[in-house]
């Protein structure tokens, strides 16, 4: 197990090497020019000196390692500053944004508590609603709950959030005036009432995500308990006299949730992607609503970046998702 | 097939003279291809069915529907903006007085399109790439490894990208909308072939070890021919799953990129088109956000359904039952 961990974190390495360089590469092959709001009576050689001031003067290979350099050699340094109150990085240049001119990864961590909460929440509350309706659909396969959860889980995947969120936003937003349709992020909890304001405006983009996640999660879940109900070893159970919960909650679903366990850890990042559309719904201040905001403002480095940190959180999540299905099924090896 | 006593009369005289009827009875039995079962089991799927009506009406209402509805979606009838249900436009008009019910015939050809060619690309590729590494053991690991790197890629915010970077130079060089189409197709069909390859490349692998194979290598097959003749027709049901199933992630990609502001041009209408454009009035006027939503998620949901329904016919280990 753990020379297969090791061998595949330094699989790892390379692929994440190659994907910034795709990322780099494509971004480079863009016509689109930072400069390209600087008025045009800019004369040509104080236009040079910006250009060389964003450190666009380089080649492109000397740029994409510096950027690899100042993504993995100076960020950590200055966040081991941040947390210890050392002096690493002696004000080496971090990877500054050209829209806000700010380190991109000040900015970074201004916005990820706004898409932690909501995403995060929105998973948690998917899984909670997904496997109970998975165990029981499972257990009464072909029942008209069978049927009805089968259905609706159908259409929740089939539903694009940005839709579901719109008609959300239409029904309780606007007609019944339940909850505000547009997340302020500037509200700080304090008190009771706070917390409260943030509870509802986290309810409609939560449920969105919620319900696409719970749709995916349950139809895993339930044929993954169908697979496990046909077992000798259930039957073994009811033989000796096991009550008929305990062989259900306990047996059984502690072995279905094996392969649950590595579809939920495998589709975390893909939610950080998805929830780009549902920040941009309800004008959630987060990661997503940041990369969009920054692929519209040529912001080379935030783009960059952030898009580099999502393909590292899919590579992470991937392992972990291996590691987690062989540390949990004994019956797995990977040697 | 019932076993008559032995008669040796009998056998004698059908040896020779009753050779031709003996060939032409099997003619009576009803001949059943593997496509036939597949349709057969595929009607008692009750959801599927419905899906395909559904579909085949969806399809219906955006290719002849033009035909008949003969308002031009592009046309710009200011003092008839904003309107609601009436006769001379059954779903009312928009912001600048475009029909509605044209546009949504308009923009759901665009969005199939897309969903229909994209999926095409990436099926192609995927199940090329799919056979080749399952088939030539050279080419299995380089390959293998290049569908884990597009695996691990960040797909929406690369289609972002990608859309954005290079929507100018391609819509100079192609025109506007068909540049924009070109783009997206490509784009979503370069990142989305990777599920086909690997289901492919499995089926493949466990092909390759079964008897026929062996037959036709021994009499000296070689790999095109195994490739078209003996492989690819077996693998046909899961390329065709996964095809049906990429339409609808292609739909759902499209109109989300068009959401983003990101997809057509402005004054060409596409579903996700007509939802982001609605979105910014959708106080006033819910009705315009509805229509669009619900055919995109309609379209999706009978397209699943279809691919739900297709993999339990294509099952052989259901077919039966």
């Amino acid at each position: 197990m753990l020379t297969f961990t090791i061998r595949r974190l330094a699989l790892a390495i390379p692929t994440l090497l190659f994907i910034s360089l795709v990322i780099f590469l494509l971004l480079e092959a863009s016509p689109g020019d930072p400069l390209a709001d600087v008025p045009l009576t800019v004369p040509p050689e104080v236009r040079e000196r910006m250009r060389a001031a964003l450190g666009l003067g380089e080649p492109w290979p000397v740029r994409y390692l510096l950027w690899l350099k100042q993504f993995f050699w100076v960020e950590p340094l200055y966040f081991l500053d941040r947390s210890f109150g050392t002096d690493f990085a002696q004000g080496q240049q971090r990877i500054i944004s050209f829209q806000s001119r700010s380190p991109v990864f000040d900015v970074i961590a201004q916005r990820i508590p706004q898409t932690l909460t909501v995403v995060g929440m929105s998973y948690v509350v998917g899984i909670l609603i997904a496997v109970p309706i998975g165990i029981l659909s499972a257990y009464r396969q072909y029942s008209w709950f069978d049927q009805i959860g089968t259905f609706i889980s159908m259409i929740g995947f089939s539903m694009p959030t940005f839709f579901t969120g719109v008609v959300l936003i239409i029904v309780f937003g606007v007609n019944l005036q339940w909850f505000p349709s547009v997340y302020d992020t500037t509200l700080v909890v304090r008190d009771w009432d706070s917390f409260l304001a943030q509870a509802r405006q986290m309810v409609m983009p939560v449920t969105v995500l919620a319900l696409y996640n719970a749709a995916q999660i349950s139809r895993f879940m339930r044929s993954s308990m169908l697979d496990n109900l046909g077992q000798d070893y259930v039957r073994t159970a009811r033989a000796k006299g096991l009550p008929e919960r305990k062989v259900v909650l306990k047996h059984v679903l502690r072995n279905s949730l094996i392969p649950v366990v590595t579809v939920i850890a495998l589709g975390l990042p893909a939610v950080f992607g998805g929830a780009i559309i549902t920040e941009q719904v309800f004008k959630v201040n987060g990661l997503g609503q940041l990369l969009i905001s920054a692929i519209h403002g040529n912001d080379i480095p935030m783009v960059l970046t952030l898009t580099f940190i999502f393909a590292i959180l899919i590579v992470v999540f991937t392992l972990i998702a291996d590691i987690l299905y062989g540390v949990l099924d004994p019956r797995i090896r990977y040697d | 097939m019932t076993k008559a006593p032995f008669d040796p009369a009998a056998a004698t005289a059908a040896t020779p003279a009753a050779g031709a009827p003996a060939i032409t009875a099997p003619e009576a039995v009803v001949t059943r291809s593997q496509w036939s079962d597949v349709w057969r089991q595929f009607r008692r799927h009750r959801g599927a069915m419905v899906a395909l009506v559904l579909f085949v009406s969806v399809i219906l209402f955006v290719s002849v529907g033009p035909l008949l509805w003969r308002i031009d979606p592009t046309y710009v009838d200011i003092r008839a903006r904003n309107q609601g249900f009436s006769l001379a436009h059954p779903l009312g008009t928009d912001q600048l007085g475009r029909d509605l019910l044209a546009r949504l015939m308009a923009g759901g050809q665009v969005s199939i399109a897309v969903g229909l060619t994209a999926m095409i690309i990436a099926i192609l590729l995927g199940s090329l790439i799919g056979i080749l590494s399952g088939f030539f053991r050279r080419l299995d690991a380089p390959l293998m490894r290049m569908t884990e790197l597009f695996l691990a890629l960040p797909l929406l915010p690369l289609l972002l990208l990608m859309v954005t970077l290079f929507r100018e130079p391609l819509s100079q060089n192609f025109g506007s909308a068909f540049g924009i189409f070109l783009l997206i197709v490509t784009a979503i069909g370069a990142t989305s072939w990777m599920q086909a390859a690997r289901i492919v490349r499995g089926e493949v692998l466990g092909l390759k070890e079964r008897e026929f194979i062996l037959a036709a290598r021994s009499i000296g097959t070689p790999s095109h021919r195994m490739i078209l003749r003996h492989i690819l027709p077996n693998v046909l049901s899961p390329i065709m799953v996964a095809a049906t199933l990429g339409i609808a992630t292609a739909i759902i990609t499209e109109s989300a990129l068009s959401f983003l502001g990101l997809g057509f041009p402005p004054d060409f209408p596409t579903w996700g088109r007509l939802l982001f454009d609605a979105v910014d009035q959708m106080v006033l006027y819910p009705w315009r956000v509805i229509f669009p939503g619900v055919l995109i998620s309609l379209t999706v949901l009978c397209v699943n359904y279809i691919g739900d329904g297709l993999r339990d016919a294509m099952d052989p280990r259901i077919r039966g039952r």
